[in-house]
């Protein structure tokens, strides 16, 4: 059997966060009074305190604001080399997923590249991976 | 001598190596005793202790000795003391301690640091590895993504200055050609081997743009600050160096949801406290857990503008033991080892007594700047022999 990914802890804030993917859906805690999302999910909004704050989907679509290829193998569920960005999140200001970039070359990712969030499912959790978009 | 104000006196350091045998208490001893003697100073005389991160159970090799052990080890009396991990890095410890003796809490405080990672990575049944099955906390938003070390979450960090600012691989290796260089004058460094600019240029990359010798060393070692208060130095025997401006910021304790490293504001909230400017430093020792942070922290300074810290280091002669603003002269934690942070401080120290040896800066330094951390959370130190 292949070695299962360091995988989170299941909690009453991360729970939607980590399983919205069995419907295909990127859930991010976002703030009813003011809108402003809250990542990571905690049940009050960090702009305004309101604690009206619930999970919501999002297109799952983003932009590579920065990228490492790791070459080291920290983990053995990891085949080296492979990418992790960190992403913006479209329709999420100020919110960004530290992910992989999968389905293309490690070296073929660059900042501004397009992404799509894919689902990895392990152990109940689906972990939101990214691909590269057209 | 100001009464008010916060002074280092003795400083001490254990042997630096890997793979100790030594117990990581007797390690801290080892520091304990060596800032004692230069402090003139006896344990009866200690009232305080602060440390960073404390004892860290499940993790014994990030942090085997905490300063309730401490404490009650070494028959401190204390009337203060501090010991946690959440605080603005490594020498935010030195900074509770500098604020604790303003206070009139304390005379005379033990801030130290203990690491035990190399020999907790030889005696995992001793000191066993970290977990990471199941993780919560920070790590859930980084290990399933393989993003497991820091040098992948400063690696982005770097990667933003290639591309936004044409940061090169040759302007990155003067940090860690260096360090490499000042430790082999260092007759404590863990590393006392110089490094080629060839070298360097073909090691494996560990995670991109940081190759093999852009990351420190684990190392097991302990160094000691004594932090005594203005008013407590006619007890002190060494000169004494005054914290004349500490500042330390988080904007939130993240890898990727803070928009920026916190270097860059806790550099600017430094200036606010001191009547000193870059100008005026004589030497700076910088955290360089990886090579980029100390790039960063330059910049974070005001030695040179944001995105011009590669240029500002090109070459190597500027920040070189013999040049005009002297870096890491230690050897950093790429040469010396992965002290974590406190070395910052203790080298500081070492430069302004000009007790350095092989290593001492020319020009009778009174000013140094020692950091630590950077990236979530930074913490800044100015120090003066006046």
């Amino acid at each position: 059997m292949a070695v299962t990914r360091p995988l989170p802890r299941l909690d009453a804030d991360n729970r939607p966060f980590w399983t919205g993917g069995a419907e295909g859906r990127l859930l991010l805690h976002r703030c009813q009074d003011c809108k402003s999302f809250v990542h990571p999910p905690r049940p009050v909004c960090r702009y305004c305190l309101s604690e009206n704050v619930v999970p919501e989907a999002v297109a799952g679509t983003g932009v590579v604001d920065s990228f490492t290829v790791n070459h080291q193998k920290f983990h053995p569920a990891f085949e080296v080399p492979y990418v992790i960005a960190r992403i913006a999140i479209d329709g999420a200001p100020g919110v960004y997923l530290t992910s992989n970039i999968v389905g293309c070359p490690a070296d073929s990712v660059d900042f501004g590249d397009r992404v799509k969030v894919t689902f990895l499912q392990q152990d109940g959790v689906w972990l939101p991976l990214f691909e590269k978009l057209g | 001598m100001t009464v008010d104000e916060a002074y280092i006196s003795g400083i001490g350091q254990s042997e630096i190596a890997v793979k100790q045998k030594r117990h990581p208490l007797l390690l801290t001893l080892d520091a304990v005793r060596e800032a004692l003697d230069e402090a003139g100073l006896g344990i009866g005389q200690i009232d305080g202790v602060s440390t960073y991160p404390g004892r860290v159970p499940a993790f014994l090799g990030f942090s085997p000795v905490g300063a309730d052990e401490l404490i009650d080890a070494l028959g401190i009396r204390a009337r203060w003391y501090a010991g946690g991990g959440e605080i603005t890095s490594q020498l935010g410890a030195v900074v509770a301690a500098a604020t604790a003796v303003r206070a009139g809490l304390a005379r005379h405080v033990i801030c130290f640091r203990t690491v035990y990672e190399a020999a907790a990575l030889a005696r995992p049944e001793e000191y066993p590895p970290l977990r990471r099955d199941r993780v919560d906390g920070h790590s859930q938003w980084f290990a399933p993504f393989g993003a497991i070390s820091a040098a992948n979450w400063t690696a982005q960090y770097a990667m933003r200055h290639v591309k936004r600012y044409g940061l090169t691989r040759e302007q990155l290796a003067q940090i860690a050609l260096t360090d490499r260089a000042n430790a082999c004058r260092n007759p404590r460094a863990l590393v006392r081997e110089p490094l080629t600019m060839d070298e360097y240029l073909s090691a494996r990359m560990i995670s991109s743009p940081l190759c093999l010798y852009d990351c420190d060393r684990f190392t097991d070692a302990s160094t000691v600050i004594i932090v005594s208060a203005g008013g407590a130095l006619d007890e002190v025997r060494c000169t004494p160096v005054r914290i004349a401006a500490m500042a330390g910021t988080v904007e939130r304790h993240s890898w990727d949801q803070a928009e920026w490293m916190a270097c860059y504001p806790t550099g600017a909230e430094l200036w606010k406290h001191a009547d000193y400017k870059p100008a005026d430093v004589d030497t700076v020792q910088l955290y360089d857990g990886f090579s980029f942070q100390a790039v960063a922290w330059l910049e974070s300074l005001g030695f040179c503008g944001v995105g011009e810290g590669g240029r500002f280091i090109e070459g190597g002669r500027r920040i070189a033991l013999d040049g005009e603003l002297p870096l890491n002269t230690f050897g950093g934690q790429i040469g010396a080892g992965r002290l974590h942070g406190f070395g910052f401080a203790h080298e500081a120290v070492v430069q302004l007594r000009g007790k350095g040896g092989e290593r001492q800066i020319a020009g009778d330094p009174k000013v140094a700047v020692a950091t630590s951390g950077g990236g979530p959370l930074a913490t800044a130190l100015l120090l003066a022999r006046d």
